[in-house]
């Protein structure tokens, strides 16, 4: 799960992380007590908005909903914004970047800071960089933040208020399940105060069920997508026209890594994982059909999805949905033979290996054989 | 011999009461497995398969001397079931389980290492030796017995690679499904290292993905310390760059972690990439 900056930031306050005042508009008439002067922030999933210029000043009243009516609505990197958020603006002195992940190879939470924060830092010499490795077993010791603060060079006071933001970002970390939290910049202003400018947070989607508040946030899928999403069907939306059933994420890339080679472009996909529950297929498929591909291709290696239980699936659709989209079909695995003769019924081509089967849905594609 | 498993271990099914329990419970012993116990909490008393049930991990080793575990309980119950074994002794966990919650998974698998326990996954299709013993999810009918080793970080597409490998005449030593989440209890450079001493082992097969540096470093290691002929395929080598939030994955991998460099590191230790999964064979072939 994908955080606004404004929901990060509501978070973010819960934790006691200093964040500054703001107000969210949908409409330019909807603004009418801002923060004055304010930054008008266009609330987007993507990064890269202020260069985008999605992140502009205002002074008055009239020119934060003049600046909002052109942010909203605007395209950023592919994203329609459809929420501005103003915010108090900031008298940055100095701005500092904090980021807290996980470190896959070392399977434990990274703690990363810089006093080169702003845009760019990505940019930032490696060696500028302090990173932090804390053991989840025993959490984060006083140390790590000594050491930080020490690399940082901040004043008395400052590195205190830095060392309180460092803690709760942690405490934040852990108990909200974050893959990322992100305070870029996090800003030291001329008064002496120390303000998460900017918030992000990704949280685990595998831990949604401890988190029942952050359901129906608004997220990063097409229409199609929420719905398979919301019958806890995996279903990706690609910009290619082939669209692709497999079992399994490995099985599912390598299909549409031979169909690309081959020449084609997958369009949506679905990945049925391990489901032996052929009403859930027939819901997945009846979603691939309503993206329109031009061919399907069916690529299943029977487990625990057995092969047939697919295949039933694939028939009730097309049937019900009264669909004739051609449909290529690979099978593999548990009831084999079963699954084959059911595709057969439906007039599907049978293919023996992946590389056949791209090969051939790209063929059918084309208004071949 | 072959790493990790072989026919000596006496498991014990964690979840062996549940669909997937039981369905598993079945094939592993079809497989020659030793299935010696099953734990379910409040079930304590009952048989499936024949194998007895028990409340506690505990209990199952001391009455049944279980020394090897696999889960198949549902993910928000993992943490408590992997512990459990953890404490009673088992050196060998292996967790089928997907969709854990990775901070979880931070608790259990540094936890499981620093016990001295081979933990394998989570969300990974287990382990299997032909001829020896399975403890996993794999279909028994595609293994065959051999001298090639696979570490693999998908499900499904080890059934693919395995299938094409034993159709192609190269049989398994031993396939170690290690998972695909980004925290794994046994990684592909702790598995290499296994196929690397094994006797039984004469060459190995690698199945990654985009994502992570797993396979970074595992040319790196294979640079320095495997003499054994590899050969490696890569899933989502045609896939668009996902779309992503903040600096910090990307400060982490530094470049690294796409399906190109992944190939470039292959490349640059000698190991050859296969296009498609059925290409693997051919690959061995020419080792």
């Amino acid at each position: 799960m994908k955080f606004l900056e404004h929901k990060a930031k509501e978070i973010f306050a819960r934790y006691e992380i200093p964040v500054p005042r703001g107000v969210l508009a949908s409409r330019p008439e909807d603004i009418v007590d801002p923060p004055l002067p304010c930054m008008v922030k266009a609330q987007v999933l993507v990064g890269g908005r202020g260069k985008a210029g999605g992140i502009r000043p205002a002074e008055t009243l009239e020119e934060a909903r003049e600046v909002a009516a052109q942010i909203l609505g605007m395209d950023i990197h592919g994203y329609r914004v459809k929420q501005v958020y103003l915010e108090e603006r900031l008298h940055i002195r100095k701005e500092l970047y904090l980021g807290l992940t996980i470190d896959r190879s070392a399977r434990e939470p990274l703690l990363m800071a810089t006093a080169m924060g702003g845009m760019d830092v990505e940019e930032v010499p490696r060696e500028a960089l302090l990173m932090e490795h804390i053991p989840a077993m025993v959490g984060l010791q006083p140390y790590v933040v000594r050491s930080l603060l020490r690399g940082l060079a901040l004043d008395k006071d400052i590195g205190e208020q830095v060392a309180a933001v460092v803690r709760h970002a942690y405490d934040l970390f852990r108990k909200e399940d974050a893959e990322l939290v992100e305070i870029n910049p996090l800003v030291v202003t001329d008064e002496g105060r120390v303000v998460a400018g900017d918030a992000k947070l990704v949280v685990d989607d595998n831990a949604e069920y401890r988190h029942p508040e952050y359901a129906g946030l608004d997220q990063d899928r097409t229409p199609l997508e929420q719905e398979a999403h919301d019958k806890g069907i995996v279903f990706i939306q690609l910009d290619g026209d082939i669209g692709v059933i497999a079992n399994g994420a490995g099985l599912t890339m390598a299909t549409l890594d031979a169909l690309n080679l081959k020449g084609g472009r997958g369009g949506v996909f679905l990945d049925l994982g391990g489901t032996d529950d052929p009403e859930k297929v027939k819901q997945a498929f009846e979603l691939l059909i309503k993206a329109h591909p031009s061919v399907i291709l069916v690529n299943i290696f029977g487990g625990i999805t057995k092969a047939d239980t697919v295949a039933m699936g694939v028939k009730q659709a097309l049937d019900e949905m009264h669909a004739t989209i051609p449909v290529v079909a690979r099978i593999k695995g548990v009831n084999e033979a079963a699954a084959k003769e059911i595709l057969r019924s439906v007039g599907s081509q049978a293919a023996e290996t992946i590389e056949e089967a791209a090969e051939l849905a790209v063929k059918l594609k084309s208004g071949g054989p | 011999m072959a790493v990790l498993l072989t026919k000596k271990a006496r498991v014990v099914v964690q979840g062996i009461t549940g669909h997937q329990g039981q369905f598993h419970t079945r094939a592993m012993r079809d497989f020659g497995t030793k299935v010696v116990a099953g734990v379910t909490p409040g079930k304590a008393g009952s048989k499936i398969e024949g194998v007895p049930v028990f409340d506690r991990v505990r209990d199952a080793v001391l009455k049944r001397k279980a020394n090897a575990s696999i889960l198949f309980v549902p993910a928000p119950y993992v943490k408590d079931a992997a512990v459990e074994a953890i404490e009673a002794g088992i050196k060998l966990v292996v967790i089928i389980t997907e969709r854990i919650p990775f901070h979880d998974c931070l608790d259990f698998v540094p936890f499981a290492r620093s016990k001295g326990v081979t933990l394998i996954g989570p969300n990974c299709p287990g382990i299997a030796s032909p001829g020896q013993a399975k403890m996993g999810i794999i279909p028994n009918l595609i293994f065959k017995e051999g001298d090639t080793g696979v570490i693999s970080r998908s499900g499904t597409l080890t059934y693919e690679i395995v299938y094409a490998m034993s159709q192609g005449g190269f049989g398994q030593s031993t396939c170690v499904g290690i998972g695909g989440d980004p925290i794994n209890g046994t990684n592909m450079v702790d598995a290499l290292a296994l196929f690397q001493k094994d006797r039984k082992t004469n060459r190995i097969v690698l199945v990654g993905e985009i994502g992570g540096t797993a396979e970074e470093e595992a040319a790196e290691f294979i640079k320095k310390k495997v003499t054994k002929p590899v050969v490696a395929y890569v899933a989502g080598r045609t896939a668009p760059p996902g779309k992503r939030m903040g600096h910090a994955g990307a400060i982490i991998q530094a470049g690294r972690g796409t399906a190109e460099s992944k190939v470039r590191a292959f490349d640059e230790a000698g190991v050859p990439v296969a296009q498609y999964p059925g290409d693997v064979p051919k690959l061995l072939a020419s080792t």
